[in-house]
C-alpha cells in the first residue's frame, strides 16, 4: 500500500499531526496498533491542561507545554471537546515543600506562565475547605485546566477523516526499512510505502526510533499511573485540580474533578517491563487512596466507579524529542511524549506540521473542511432543548444509558462518527454510556444490540475493546452443542 | 412538550408498580398512569425464567414472567394506562415527573402523587475496588441473565461466582444447565447473602463449591478473562497471604449486592436511609416529600417478589388515599434499630396503628433460636422467635393494631436464643 505520509500512533499526538497535515495536498494515513484511537496513554492520563510551571526551563517539555497551554481554550471550542479552566494547587506541607513551591514559582515565570501566586494556608482554606488544614502554603496556577483526553483525541481524529487521512486500526508495525524513494513499514496486514514517515508511536516511540535510525539510542521507560475514579453523583470536594510537590517521578498524586463532575484520584508511577500492562493492583490502589489522604483528609472510595491504570512512555534523558529525525530524510518523530504531553500535543502538532510542510514543501489545500462540533449531549441540554431534539430524531427519546442520560440516537451517532465506535468501549468513550454507577450492568447489552445493527455482526463477534474480548463466547444452541459432543 | 395532569404516576412498570398501580385503580384511581423504560412491563422478572416465585401470594409456583403476566393481564383488564420505552428523566417535590419516549418526546406529567417503584441495580466491579486487567468476561449476575435467556447468548465457559446472592446462585445453575464449567461461588462474608433453597439447588444439587469467607484478589487477562485469584479474608476481610488459589477461567459474574436506584428519589428531596439506602417512609409507605411514596426494591431490597407486591399494593392504596386526602395525618413515631438489626423499614408509624403493620428488616448477622422483639420503651409490643435469621433473607415482625404507650419511639432488637 502507497502512501505520501505515513503516521505511526494514533494518540493524541499522530491525532493532532495527522489534523494538522491535513491541511496540505498530501496522501496521509496513520497506522494505528490497537483496535482504535486513543487507546495508549491518550485514554487513561489525568485529563490536565498543565499550566506548565513543572517542566524545567530550557526544556523541550516547557516550550510545547506552556505554548500548547495557550492553545487549548480555542482549540477545545473549534473541536467541539469539553474544556474548563479550573485552576490548580500544589499544596506545601512542610519548610521544604515551600521551597519547592517557590521553585516553582520561578520557575513558571521563567517559562512565561501568567496567572501564577503563592498562596498562604488562610487563603488555601477560604478557596478550598476540604484541603488538609495542615498546609503551610500553595502554589496556584490560574490557568491550569481540564480536559477530557480521549474525547479530545476522537475529534481530532474525526476531523482529520474528514479531510482525507486513512486510519489503519488493529495494525501493529513490525519492522520499518530505509529505501531510496522513502520508507517501508511492515505490518501483520501488509507493507505500507510512503516518502515521509512520522513516529508519534507513544510507548514504542523509542523502538520504532531505532527500527528508522538503526541506532538504539533511546529507550523508553514504561511508567505506569493507577487511578480511582469516583462517581459524580456526590458534590465535588475541590473545584481546583489539587496537587502535591513533586518527586522526581512525576507531578505526584492529585486529587482533581474531570470534566464530566467525576473525581479522579491518583496516579502512581511504577516502572514496569511491560508496555501494554494496565493492570491495577490491591497495593497501587491502596498507595494512591493513602497519598491522596494528605490533600484531602475525608477522602474515600465508597462512591468509586472504577479504577484504571495508564502507561507513561518516560524517555530516559527526560525530555521530549520532537523535529526530524538525525540523520534520515523524511522521517519525524515525537519520542518519550509523557506528561505534559496532553497539553503539549496541539503545540506539537502545530509547529511539527509547518516545520514538516517546509521540509517536504507541502502545499496547503485549496479546501480544508473546518471541524464540525458534536451536538451538545442530551444530558446537558435543557428541557426545551430535549424536546427539539426528540422531535428532530425521535431516538433522542430512548434513553440507552441511564446514569449517563445517553440516548440511542446519541450511541448510533457514535458508531457513525467518521472514526466511529467499533465496541462497547469505544461506544463507551465516545458517548460515556456505561460509564456511570452500574458501569454498563444495564445498557452494556443493549449497546451491543445496536452495535451489532450497525455494523453488521452478529453479536457473537462484538467485543469489549477490539481484539479477542469478545463479549459471549457463542449463542446458547452452540453452546449446548458443544456441550453434548463433550 | 406536552403536558399531563395525573391522579398518579408510578415510575416503573416491573412488580412493584404494577402491584401499586391495582391497588390505586381498585381504590378508585383512574386517571394513573405507568412509566416504563423497558419496551414491555415486567421489570426484572422477565428475565427470571426460573421457578420459585408466587408461593407466598398465589400459593403456587411460578417463573418470573408468569408472576408478572397475571400482574399485567389485571392491569389491562382494569384500563390502566402503562407507557412502556418512556424514561423519566427527573421527578420534583410537586410531583412533575419529565419524561421522555421515541413515541412522544420530552412529557411532562403533574401528578396529585407519585410512587416511586424504579428497583434496583447491582453492584458492579467498579465499586469493589478489585484489582486487575478490565478485559472483556466480567459480568455482573444479573448482566450475564439478561444475556442468556433474554438474547439467547452464552456470556462464557469456564465461570467463577463472586458473592453468593440469589441472582448469583440462580446464575450458577443456569450456566450450568446451559452447557458452561461452573468452577467456584465465592463469598466474602462467612456466610451466605442468598435464600438457603438456593445454595441447595443452584450450588450443592451441581455440586459447585462455595467458598464462604474468601474473595477475588485479582483479575487477569488482557483481552478476554483468563483467570482469576482467590484469597481466604480474616475477620477484618482483608485477604491472607498464602491462602490463594488460582482459577482459570474466561468469565466473572458478580452477585456482591443490589442498590436501590434513587437518583430520582434524590432529585426530588426524598430523605434517603443510609442502611437501606432507599427511602425514609412511614408505615403507608410515604417518604418525606408529602405525596411521594416508595414500594419494592427501590425502597429496600427485598427477597421474594410476593413480599415487593404486598408492599406495593399498600403503597398504591395509600397514595390514592392522599389524592382523596383521606390519608390519615397522626402524630409520627421514629421505630429504630436495636441490637442485631439492620434498616427496618417503615421508619416511622403514624399514630394511631388501626391496621397491621409488618415491620422489615435485615439482621446483622447469623442468629440460631433468637427472639425478634419491638418495644416502646419499657413495653414490649411484640415478640417472634425465629430457628434462624440470616442477613440473607428478610426478616419480618408484624405488629398488631394496638395502643402505642406514650415514648419517643419503637425499637427493633434481636434477642439471642441458645444456641
Amino acid at each position: 500500500m502507497q502512501t505520501d505520509i505515513l503516521i505511526i500512533g494514533a494518540g493524541v499526538v499522530g491525532c493532532a499531526l495527522a489534523r494538522d497535515l491535513s491541511r496540505y495536498t498530501a496522501g496521509i494515513t496513520v497506522l494505528e496498533a490497537a483496535a482504535d484511537v486513543a487507546e495508549g496513554a491518550s485514554k487513561a492520563n489525568s485529563g490536565i491542561v498543565h499550566a506548565g510551571f513543572d517542566a524545567h526551563a530550557g526544556s523541550v517539555k516547557a516550550h510545547y507545554n506552556v505554548r500548547g497551554a495557550e492553545m487549548y481554550p480555542s482549540y477545545c471550542a473549534e473541536l467541539g471537546v469539553p474544556y474548563r479552566q479550573n485552576g490548580a494547587l500544589v499544596l506545601a506541607f512542610s519548610p521544604e515543600d515551600r521551597s519547592t513551591i517557590e521553585a516553582l514559582y520561578r520557575q513558571g515565570l521563567d517559562n512565561g506562565v501568567k496567572g501564577l501566586r503563592i498562596l498562604e494556608r488562610d487563603e488555601i482554606l477560604t478557596l478550598e475547605p476540604l484541603t488538609n488544614a495542615q498546609v503551610v502554603c500553595a502554589l496556584l496556577a490560574e490557568t491550569s485546566g481540564l480536559v477530557s483526553p480521549y474525547e479530545l483525541t476522537f475529534a481530532l481524529a474525526d476531523h482529520a477523516a474528514v479531510n482525507g487521512v486513512q486510519f489503519q486500526l488493529d495494525t501493529p508495525v513490525t519492522a520499518v526499512r530505509r529505501e531510496d524513494s522513502g520508507w517501508t513499514v511492515a505490518t501483520p496486514r501488509g507493507e505500507w510505502h510512503c516518502r515521509i514517515l512520522i513516529n508519534c508511536a507513544g510507548a514504542s516511540s523509542a523502538w520504532i526510533h531505532n527500527q528508522m535510525t538503526g541506532r538504539e539510542e533511546h529507550h523508553i521507560v514504561n511508567r505506569r499511573g493507577q487511578y480511582w475514579i469516583l462517581d459524580h453523583a456526590s458534590p465535588l470536594p475541590f473545584r481546583h485540580t489539587m496537587f502535591q510537590c513533586p518527586t522526581k517521578m512525576g507531578k505526584g498524586v492529585l486529587v482533581a474533578p474531570t470534566v464530566h463532575g467525576n473525581v479522579l484520584l491518583g496516579p502512581t508511577a511504577e516502572d514496569i517491563d511491560d508496555p501494554l500492562d494496565t493492570a491495577t493492583t490491591a497495593q497501587g490502589l491502596d498507595d494512591v487512596l493513602q497519598a491522596c489522604r494528605l490533600t484531602w483528609p475525608q477522602v474515600n472510595v465508597r462512591t468509586a466507579v472504577t479504577n484504571f491504570s495508564g502507561i507513561r512512555a518516560h524517555e530516559e534523558k527526560g525530555d521530549f524529542i520532537i523535529g526530524a529525525v538525525q540523520g534520515c530524510k523524511h522521517a519525524y518523530e515525537t519520542v518519550g511524549v509523557e506528561s505534559p504531553g496532553l497539553t503539549s500535543a496541539p503545540a506539537i502538532a502545530a509547529e511539527l506540521s509547518a516545520l514538516i510542510a517546509a521540509a517536504e514543501e507541502l502545499a496547503k489545500k485549496d479546501s480544508w473542511v473546518q471541524a464540525k462540533p458534536l451536538p451538545k449531549p442530551f444530558n446537558e441540554m435543557t428541557p426545551q432543548e430535549q424536546a427539539a431534539a426528540c422531535a428532530q430524531d425521535p431516538l433522542n427519546g430512548r434513553l440507552i444509558c441511564r446514569c449517563e442520560v445517553v440516548t440511542e440516537a446519541e450511541i448510533r451517532r457514535a458508531i457513525r462518527r467518521p472514526v466511529g465506535a467499533r465496541s462497547i468501549d469505544g461506544v463507551k468513550r465516545r458517548t460515556r454510556a456505561g460509564m456511570g454507577r452500574c458501569q454498563g450492568g444495564f445498557c452494556a447489552p443493549r449497546v451491543a444490540e445496536i452495535l451489532s445493527e450497525e455494523l453488521q455482526l452478529p453479536m457473537t463477534q462484538l467485543t469489549k475493546n477490539g481484539g479477542d474480548s469478545l463479549l459471549v463466547t457463542s449463542t446458547l444452541v452452540q453452546a449446548m452443542k458443544e456441550a453434548q459432543t463433550k | 412538550m406536552i403536558e399531563i395532569k395525573r391522579d398518579i404516576v408510578i415510575i416503573g412498570g416491573g412488580p412493584a408498580g404494577l402491584a401499586a398501580a391495582i391497588a390505586a385503580r381498585e381504590a378508585g384511581i383512574t386517571s394513573l398512569t405507568v412509566l416504563e423504560r423497558e419496551a414491555e412491563p415486567g421489570g426484572i422478572l422477565r428475565q427470571c425464567i426460573h421457578n420459585g416465585f408466587g408461593l407466598h401470594r398465589f400459593g403456587e409456583e411460578m417463573t418470573g414472567p408468569e408472576y408478572a403476566q397475571r400482574d399485567i393481564d389485571k392491569a389491562r383488564e382494569m384500563g390502566i394506562e402503562i407507557l412502556c420505552d418512556t424514561t423519566v428523566l427527573s421527578v420534583e417535590a410537586d410531583h412533575t415527573a419529565t419524561c421522555v419516549s421515541p413515541a412522544h418526546g420530552l412529557t411532562v406529567y403533574h401528578a396529585g402523587a407519585v410512587i416511586l417503584a424504579m428497583g434496583c441495580r447491582e453492584r458492579p466491579r467498579g465499586a469493589l475496588g478489585t484489582p486487575g486487567t478490565r478485559c472483556a468476561g466480567i459480568y455482573t449476575a444479573g448482566s450475564a441473565q439478561k444475556f442468556i435467556n433474554l438474547e439467547s447468548l452464552m456470556p462464557g465457559r469456564r465461570v467463577v461466582i463472586l458473592g453468593s446472592g440469589d441472582i448469583g446462585l440462580i446464575m450458577a445453575r443456569r450456566m450450568t444447565l446451559q452447557g458452561a464449567k461452573v468452577l467456584a461461588c465465592v463469598e466474602l462474608m462467612p456466610y451466605s447473602s442468598g435464600l438457603n433453597r438456593n445454595i441447595v439447588q443452584c450450588l450443592e444439587d451441581y455440586g459447585i463449591p462455595l467458598y464462604l469467607s474468601h474473595t477475588v484478589t485479582n483479575v487477569e487477562g488482557r483481552e478476554r478473562l483468563t483467570g482469576v485469584t482467590v484469597a481466604k479474608v480474616d475477620e477484618h476481610r482483608r485477604p491472607v497471604p498464602g491462602t490463594e488459589i488460582h482459577f482459570d477461567c474466561d468469565t466473572l459474574l458478580l452477585s456482591v449486592g443490589l442498590i436501590p436506584e434513587n437518583e430520582l428519589s434524590k432529585g426530588a428531596g426524598v430523605t434517603l436511609s443510609p442502611t437501606t439506602s432507599g427511602a425514609v417512609v412511614d408505615d403507608s409507605l410515604q417518604t418525606s416529600v408529602p405525596g411521594i411514596f416508595a414500594c419494592g426494591n427501590v425502597l429496600h431490597v427485598h427477597d421474594l417478589v410476593d413480599f415487593v407486591s404486598d408492599e406495593s399494593f399498600r403503597a398504591g392504596k395509600m397514595a390514592a388515599a392522599y389524592v382523596r386526602g383521606s390519608l390519615a395525618a397522626g402524630a409520627e413515631l421514629p421505630v429504630r434499630d436495636g441490637p442485631g438489626v439492620r434498616g427496618v423499614v417503615p421508619q416511622k408509624l403514624r399514630l394511631p396503628v388501626e391496621e397491621e403493620v409488618r415491620l422489615m428488616f435485615r439482621p446483622d448477622a447469623v442468629y440460631k433460636n433468637a427472639t425478634v422483639v419491638v418495644t416502646a420503651g419499657e413495653t414490649v409490643l411484640a415478640r417472634k422467635r425465629s430457628l434462624i435469621l440470616t442477613p440473607g433473607e428478610m426478616a419480618v415482625i408484624p405488629l398488631k393494631p394496638q395502643e402505642i404507650p406514650s415514648c419517643d419511639g419503637l425499637t427493633v432488637h434481636i434477642e439471642r436464643g441458645n444456641n
